[in-house]
C-alpha cells in the first residue's frame, strides 16, 4: 500500500511538470490530429472507406501518440538528471515504476480524451458509448506497461528517439490487432458479447506485462 | 573436442538432408518440385522458435547471475535464430507462391514469425546503440524475455483475427512413410547443426569481449 501512495507522489509529480510546462499533452494531441487529418486525405474521400479505415486510423493515431509521450516521459528525467534524484530518493526501484507507469497512463487518457472527439467529428462516427471506453481503458494499460519499461530503455541508448517505437511496435502487436477488430465490430453496431475474445487478449496482454514490466523495471535503472 | 563432434555429426546429417530432400523423397502428387520446401521450411521454423527460446532461458539466467556466458548464450542463439526466421519466411514466401499464387499471405503463423522476426531485429538495434558491455547485456536480457513472453498472444491475437476469414487449404491427412522420414532427418541435422552454431557463437562472443577489454586495456596504459 504504501508503494503505491510513494508511486502515486511521482505520477503527481509528472503531473506538476506536465500542468506548468504544458509541453508532452498540448504538442503529442496535434501530432495526433494531424495524424487523423493525413490519414483523412489518403482514405476520407467517400464515407464507406472512411467507416471501414475509421477504427484502424484511431489505433494507429494512438500507438503513434504513446511512443511520443512515452518518450518525453523520460527524456525529462535524464536531462535534468532526475533519475538520478529518484534513485537516491528512500524508494523501491518497483515504485518508481508503477509511479511512472500512472503518470505514462493519465497522459495517454488526457491525450485520449481530447483527441477522441476530434475523430468523431472529423469522421462522422460516434464515439461514446461503454464498450469503446472499456477497450480503450484496457489497450492504453498495456500500452503503458510494455511502454514504461521501452521509454526508460530507450532513454539510456544512443538512438533513443529510434529505438523506442523498433521495441514498442511490434510488442503491442496484440493490442493493436484486438483493439482495432474490436472497435470495427463495436462500430458495425455489436455488443459486448461479440468482443468478449479480444477484450481477453488485451486483458491477458495487460495482466503478463504489468506483471513483466513491474519485476524487469529494476534491472533497467541500475547504476 | 565436442564442438567438433557436433560439426561431424550436423555436416553428415545435412549431407543425408541433401540427398534424401532431393533425390531419396517422392515427388508430391498435388503441389510438384516445391513441396520438397517443406522438409527445410519445418525444421528452420523449429530450430528458429527453439533458438528464441534459449534467448528466454538464457536471458533469464543472466539477469539472476550476471555471469557474461548467459549473455553470450542468449545473443548467438539470437543471431542464429534470426538467421532461421529469416530464411523460414522467405521460404514460406516461395511455398505461397506456388500454392497460393502470391508471396504473402497474412497467414497466423506467418504474421506471427514476421512479428517475432521484428522483435529480434530491435534486440540488435538496441544492443547496437548502448555502449556499455554490461549494460547491453542487461537490455538485451530484457527484450529478450519480453519478446518471448510476446509470441502466444501474437499467435492468439493473429489466429483469431484470421479465422474471421475463410480458412486456407492445411494439411490434414499424414505424411507417407518416406516424407516423414526425409522431415525427420531434417530435423535432427538442424537440431545437431543448431548446438553447434550455437556453441561455435558463445565462444566467439566470449573471445570478442576479451579482444575489447584487451584493446581498452592497452589505450588505457598508453594513452
Amino acid at each position: 500500500m504504501r508503494e503505491i501512495a510513494k508511486a502515486c507522489v511521482i505520477a503527481a509529480k509528472d503531473m506538476l511538470t506536465e500542468i506548468r510546462t504544458r509541453e508532452v499533452v498540448s504538442s503529442v494531441v496535434v501530432f495526433a490530429v494531424l495524424v487523423i487529418v493525413i490519414f483523412n486525405f489518403a482514405f476520407g474521400s467517400n464515407p464507406q472507406a472512411a467507416d471501414l479505415v475509421a477504427p484502424g486510423i484511431l489505433w494507429v493515431t494512438f500507438a503513434f501518440a504513446g511512443v511520443l509521450s512515452l518518450n518525453r516521459s523520460f527524456v525529462l528525467e535524464k536531462e535534468e538528471d532526475c533519475i538520478e534524484g529518484l534513485m537516491v530518493a528512500p524508494i523501491s526501484r518497483e515504485s518508481i515504476f508503477l509511479g511512472k507507469f500512472f503518470g505514462n497512463l493519465l497522459f495517454i487518457f488526457l491525450i485520449q480524451v481530447i483527441v477522441i472527439p476530434v475523430f468523431s467529428l472529423l469522421f462522422n462516427v460516434g464515439f461514446f458509448n461503454i464498450e469503446l471506453v472499456l477497450i480503450t481503458v484496457l489497450a492504453s494499460v498495456g500500452f503503458a506497461s510494455v511502454g514504461t519499461l521501452f521509454a526508460a530503455m530507450a532513454v539510456s541508448t544512443r538512438a533513443r528517439e529510434l529505438v523506442l517505437p523498433v521495441l514498442f511496435f511490434p510488442v503491442i502487436t496484440p493490442v493493436i490487432i484486438a483493439a482495432v477488430n474490436a472497435s470495427a465490430l463495436i462500430l458495425e453496431g455489436g455488443g459486448l458479447g461479440d468482443i468478449t475474445q479480444w477484450l481477453g487478449i488485451i486483458g491477458a496482454f495487460d495482466v503478463i506485462f504489468v506483471v513483466a514490466s513491474y519485476l524487469i523495471f529494476c534491472f533497467i535503472i541500475e547504476e | 573436442m565436442k564442438r567438433r563432434v557436433l560439426f561431424f555429426v550436423s555436416s553428415g546429417l545435412l549431407l543425408a538432408s541433401f540427398y534424401m530432400v532431393l533425390v531419396f523423397v517422392p515427388t508430391e502428387r498435388d503441389m510438384g518440385i516445391v513441396q520438397r520446401i517443406f522438409y527445410y521450411h519445418v525444421p528452420l521454423a523449429w530450430i528458429a522458435f527453439l533458438a528464441f527460446f534459449v534467448v528466454f532461458f538464457a536471458s533469464t539466467g543472466y539477469l539472476i547471475k550476471r555471469k557474461p556466458l548467459w549473455d553470450h548464450i542468449a545473443c548467438a542463439s539470437a543471431e542464429i535464430g534470426l538467421v532461421f526466421i529469416s530464411l523460414m519466411l522467405l521460404t514460406g514466401m516461395i511455398w505461397a507462391k506456388a500454392a497460393w499464387g502470391v508471396w504473402w499471405i497474412w497467414e497466423p503463423r506467418l504474421t506471427t514469425s514476421l512479428v517475432l522476426w521484428f522483435i529480434y531485429v530491435a534486440y540488435f538495434i538496441v544492443r547496437a546503440y548502448v555502449v556499455e558491455e554490461e549494460r547491453k547485456a542487461r537490455f538485451g536480457a530484457v527484450v529478450g524475455i519480453i519478446g518471448f513472453l510476446n509470441v502466444p498472444l501474437v499467435f492468439l491475437s493473429v489466429t483469431l483475427w484470421r479465422t474471421q476469414h475463410p480458412p486456407l487449404t492445411i494439411f490434414t491427412e499424414g505424411l507417407a512413410g518416406s516424407m516423414m522420414a526425409t522431415l525427420l532427418v531434417c530435423l535432427f541435422a538442424f537440431n545437431f547443426f543448431y548446438f553447434y552454431l550455437l556453441a561455435e557463437g558463445t565462444l566467439m562472443k566470449a573471445d570478442e569481449r576479451a579482444v575489447k577489454q584487451l584493446k581498452e586495456e592497452s589505450i588505457r596504459r598508453n594513452p
